[in-house]
């Protein structure tokens, strides 16, 4: 089955490089395409010069527009198995193949690399962090229905039904929490895996205070206005 | 009662509102789409300065007995709110068209550098 690995980057220099080899070296018939959200340094020349299809984005849209941009070129290729690995590094290309197997396998449509699956998991994230991670996992498990331990994580494998649906439902700030969510509601099969992540491998990461509050308040109502509304059971319409 | 003044000054400022959205529109600075919420603001503002009996119900109503002015300030805050409400709607609508355009931009100028170079 044709497979895409969708990486969103912006000023990711650094690391970049090293996370297109990784994933080549995973699978070299992968196709990676590097959503370039108009970085400033040289991330995309890097990204093309390593073997990457390149997206450009023409201005700043916010790492799940990135996304999505990642996840349409995904739809109108054709694309049967689509992984999402972030630019900086964090996510280690060898465990793709946990986090595509139940894809592959035909039983789920999103699969989450989740650090929570396994209670006795390495990752240990401070307090704040780990409280705001636990309440929306239980928000979305409540809201969405089933048991999800790791929402925030930015890890995930698709089938086609999920690469169709967030090719066209997909927030564009602080996506996966909410994402997670909707693709509940859509009725996607979900999957969680244990994964590990590590440290970034170069560059800075873009939460700070005044922006986690936001993340919380945005995510919170957005959770709150995704389960008010209707979305198209994708479920149905599969045969 | 209204003063007498607070009618003339709300009155003229209502119609000095009116002819700059009016001239705007003409100008093609200002969208007739966008214009109505304020034309309707300067209108409803107009009314109630020159008909100072009705301004004198209304505030009845709404239990301001003082100072029926004051009826005035609250209809034209809630007009702006309105107009601020609507923008917001509006600039919502801009963010997500601007970003599936910048997707599609990036989309196509992908396309375009794996296509054949065109033949004259």
């Amino acid at each position: 089955m044709s497979f895409i690995a969708v990486v969103p980057a912006w000023n990711e220099e650094g690391a970049i490089g090293r996370v297109v080899d990784e994933i080549r070296a995973y699978d070299v018939a992968a196709t990676v395409v590097v959503v370039d959200d108009a970085s400033t340094d040289r991330t995309a020349d890097i990204a093309e010069a390593h073997g990457a299809k390149v997206l450009r984005l023409p201005f700043n849209v916010g790492i799940g527009g990135a996304v999505q941009t990642g996840f349409r070129y995904a739809r109108d290729e054709g694309f049967e198995v689509a992984a999402r690995l972030d630019g900086d590094g964090q996510h280690d290309a060898s465990e793709l193949d946990k986090l595509l197997e139940p894809v592959l396998a035909g039983t789920a449509d999103l699969v989450i690399g989740s650090r929570f699956v396994d209670p006795g998991g390495g990752y240990r994230p401070p307090f704040a962090r780990r409280t705001g991670i636990r309440l929306f996992a239980r928000l979305v498990s409540v809201l969405g229905g089933q048991k999800v331990t790791d929402t925030t994580s930015g890890f995930v494998a698709l089938s086609r039904s999920g690469i169709e649906l967030f090719a066209v439902e997909y927030p564009h700030d602080y996506p996966e929490v909410e994402a997670t969510l909707v693709a509940l509601r859509s009725g996607l099969r979900l999957a969680q895996v244990q994964v590990e992540m590590r440290e970034r491998q170069a560059g800075t990461s873009s939460i700070t205070f005044v922006r986690s509050l936001y993340y919380i308040v945005k995510v919170m109502l957005a959770l709150l206005v995704a389960s008010l509304r209707r979305y198209p059971r994708l479920q149905a319409a599969r045969r | 009662m209204t003063p007498l003044r607070a009618s003339i000054a709300g009155a003229i400022a209502s119609i000095i509102l009116i002819l700059v959205v009016v001239e705007l529109v003409r100008g093609r600075r200002l969208k007739e789409r966008y214009a109505l919420l304020w034309l309707a603001t300067g209108v409803v503002l107009l009314i109630l300065s020159v008909w100072r009996e009705g301004l004198n119900t209304l505030a009845g109503w709404f239990g301001v007995t003082g100072y029926p002015p004051a009826v005035l300030f609250a209809v034209a805050i809630l007009f702006i709110f309105l107009v601020l409400l609507h923008y917001s709607t509006v600039v919502s609508r801009l963010t997500d068209e601007n970003v599936d355009l910048a997707q599609r931009i990036a989309l196509l100028e992908e396309k375009l550098s794996r296509a054949p170079p065109p033949v004259d």
